[in-house]
């Protein structure tokens, strides 16, 4: 990503999704395609298992748009999705990845 | 706990026998290499009948024809490849619509997943978007807990298709069973929060121009009575969707008929007029609503839904409630006020007046509107009515009496044509105490035609009404309307003979447009036993009316 687009997209809100998730194959799928049918774009994904690893913790990172409420309470619905949490975008979870990525 | 002997089982016995004690008593699909071991196992069901569609999606639909009929989850099945991707378009529909679909698809064996194999197809990642939830189980151990919960999931809350993807080694994979699952059945939704109901009661006692707008949820919910005994306790007009006629009689005097894109003129104009949107269980879908923001301009909105992402979803809700329809509305009831509102009900009847729905030919069973009258003179409100897709469908949606919840049966929200005779299929498979007549066209019956067959393999009480116009005639219609007359790919120049097409496939068939008397051959027709095809040229020129512009707002409609 160069610069120019880099200073671009973070003029853009962003928002941090926290998921809760069974651990499968076929959840990211899930939920993924939510924002994928609505042309959605997900900036950032991370996925690891948590604990025992029967459930796994989805971060999300989605540029704020009017259709968000929506995308989350369709995430909500999802039979795999456990919970979902909404951070702002100085959540740090991304920020620490951030050096992975230069 | 009574311990109980273990029995060695295969996954596909499993199935069987969980669908045995899901209650499951009849279910449609085509075999095929990949199910087989189901289908072995099923040949010793002596509790399950069996229906051979001619085609997957016949087979979907005649599940759906049950799950509509009767409420409760139906089944369907498809070997692998081909025969999912065949089922796709009835679960797609199921989903749309809120259906309880349990589809139960063949695949590869495990081992082979992933490798190209012959008939081998992503049913997994095909269903992902068009399911509830999907499932492709890894032994046959699962199945115990995959089967119930399947059930559960298509039943409970707002109720749709699930699909359940078993590879073939699964199937024959052999296991201890020592004690089964209880049986899957919808969960409880949550009590509607009592504050917002207690909101919307105030809103509906303020309101002076109130209007109750009822959808499918309502039938879902089998929540009719309490609808419409809110709109008498509060005198509320009343206006319906597509997958909600019947939900209140359609003589009530409160009742203002479908809304929408092909609703009666009276019935958007007192929407424009409304203070107050009572939506229960219905999604403002752009068929019904027309441009959003030219729908009900001056109106607050109460919405009631079963599921919380339909709030706010199209319109921002003053109040919204998420619940069960029916017990939110028992809720609501005690708490508003008994009114009369004579005003806003004398306008509403002076918009009636001055706009009514209009049937021309209503008298003249040659025509749309005139062979559908004729057709509901013969029968009473047992019958069940199912519908392609198309200009008969709306034709049927205005000006058959439907009076009974879960006696309309339409593919609403994908609009699949092909719909209709498969579904009327399994509404009698389901009730063979009652008539079901499927309304359809020459465009839409050809596109599941095969399943005639079926009918008269399984000799169900269908009567299929074929109105013949030679063409895709809501297209013929939209192109002639919205296209400057350029008609093209919507007049069919070569037309089968359907009499002997019906017969041909062992179904008896009349054609009204030889009959001297047809009322009387309709009557002859409908009081028999068992599948009929009846054909009646309608004219190609006939279109559907009132009709709101693709994008415009409901009040400006043209025609009617």
């Amino acid at each position: 990503m160069n610069t120019i687009s880099r200073m671009e997209n973070q003029a853009v809100a962003r928002t941090v999704l926290e998921l809760d998730v069974y651990n499968h194959p076929g959840v990211m799928s899930h939920v993924v395609g939510l924002f994928s049918r609505r042309a959605y774009n997900v900036e950032g994904i991370l996925v690891m298992p948590v604990g025992s690893g029967a459930t796994s913790r989805i971060w999300l990172l989605v540029n704020e748009d009017q259709r968000l409420e929506q995308m989350v309470k369709q995430v909500e619905k999802l039979e795999d999705v456990l919970g979902v949490r909404r951070h702002g975008a100085e959540h740090e979870v991304f920020i620490r990845l951030e050096e992975f990525f230069r | 706990m009574p311990k109980q002997t273990s029995e060695t089982l295969s996954g596909a016995q499993i199935v069987v026998r969980l669908l045995e004690r899901q209650g499951v008593r009849t279910l449609a699909g085509i075999p095929g290499g990949a199910i087989l071991p189901i289908y072995d196992a099923l040949s010793q069901s002596a509790l399950i009948h069996h229906v051979l569609a001619r085609h997957e999606q016949g087979g979907g639909f005649m599940a759906q024809g049950i799950a509509r009929a009767t409420g409760m989850p139906a089944v369907c099945l498809a070997s692998s490849g081909p025969g999912a991707t065949n089922l796709l378009t009835a679960i797609a529909d199921a989903k749309l619509d809120s259906i309880p679909l349990v589809a139960i698809t063949g695949q590869v064996p495990r081992a082979m997943i992933g490798s190209d194999a012959f008939q081998e197809v992503d049913t997994y990642g095909l269903s992902i978007p068009i399911t509830k939830h999907n499932f492709l189980v890894n032994c046959a151990e699962d199945l115990l807990e995959v089967v119930p919960r399947a059930f559960r999931i298509a039943a409970s809350g707002r109720p749709g298709p699930v699909l359940i993807d078993i590879p073939k080694d699964v199937q024959n994979q052999v296991v201890e069973v020592g004690e089964w699952p209880a049986v899957g059945v919808a969960e409880l939704v949550p009590a509607p929060v009592a504050e917002r109901v207690a909101v919307a009661a105030a809103m509906i006692n303020e309101a002076s121009r109130p209007i109750l707008y009822l959808g499918g949820g309502v039938v879902h919910s089998g929540a009719s009575a309490a609808a419409v005994a809110l709109a008498e306790k509060a005198a509320l007009p009343t206006v319906m969707t597509l997958m909600a006629l019947g939900a209140m009689p359609v003589e009530h005097s409160l009742s203002l008929g479908m809304l929408g894109m092909h609703g009666a003129r009276f019935t958007n104009l007192a929407l424009d007029e409304c203070d107050l949107l009572i939506a229960v269980g219905a999604r403002f879908d752009d068929r019904a609503t027309g441009k959003v923001a030219g729908f009900c301009p001056q109106a607050k909105i109460v919405h009631i839904d079963i599921d919380p992402s339909e709030l706010d979803k199209i319109k921002t809700a003053h109040v919204g409630i998420a619940g069960d329809v029916g017990a939110v509305l028992q809720t609501l009831l005690p708490a508003v006020e008994a009114q009369q509102r004579l005003a806003w009900l004398a306008r509403v009847a002076s918009l009636k007046a001055a706009h009514p729905l209009r049937l021309p030919g209503i008298d003249d069973p040659r025509t749309p509107y005139g062979l559908i009258r004729a057709v509901a003179d013969c029968l009473d409100d047992q019958a069940t009515i199912t519908t392609d897709v198309g200009q008969h469908q709306m034709w049927v949606a205005q000006a058959y009496p439907l009076r009974r919840p879960r006696q309309w049966l339409t593919s609403g929200g994908l609009g699949t044509m092909g719909f209709g005779m498969p579904a009327a299929i399994g509404a009698a498979l389901a009730e063979p105490e009652r008539t079901v007549v499927c309304f359809t066209g020459d465009g839409s019956i050809l596109m599941n035609i095969q399943e005639l067959v079926t009918a008269a393999e399984e000799k169900v009480n269908v009567k299929i009404v074929l109105m013949n116009n030679s063409s895709l005639g809501l297209v013929f219609q939209q192109q002639t309307m919205f296209y400057g007359e350029r008609i093209y790919a919507s007049k069919f120049k070569g037309m089968p003979d359907f009499v002997r097409v019906a017969e041909g496939f062992g179904v008896p068939a009349i054609d009204l447009d030889t009959a001297s008397d047809p009322r009387a051959a309709l009557a002859a027709a409908l009081s028999s036993r068992g599948p009929m095809l009846i054909h009646a040229s309608i004219a190609m020129h006939e279109q559907v009316l009132p009709m709101v512009p693709p994008g415009a707002a409901n009040k400006d409609m043209i025609g009617g």
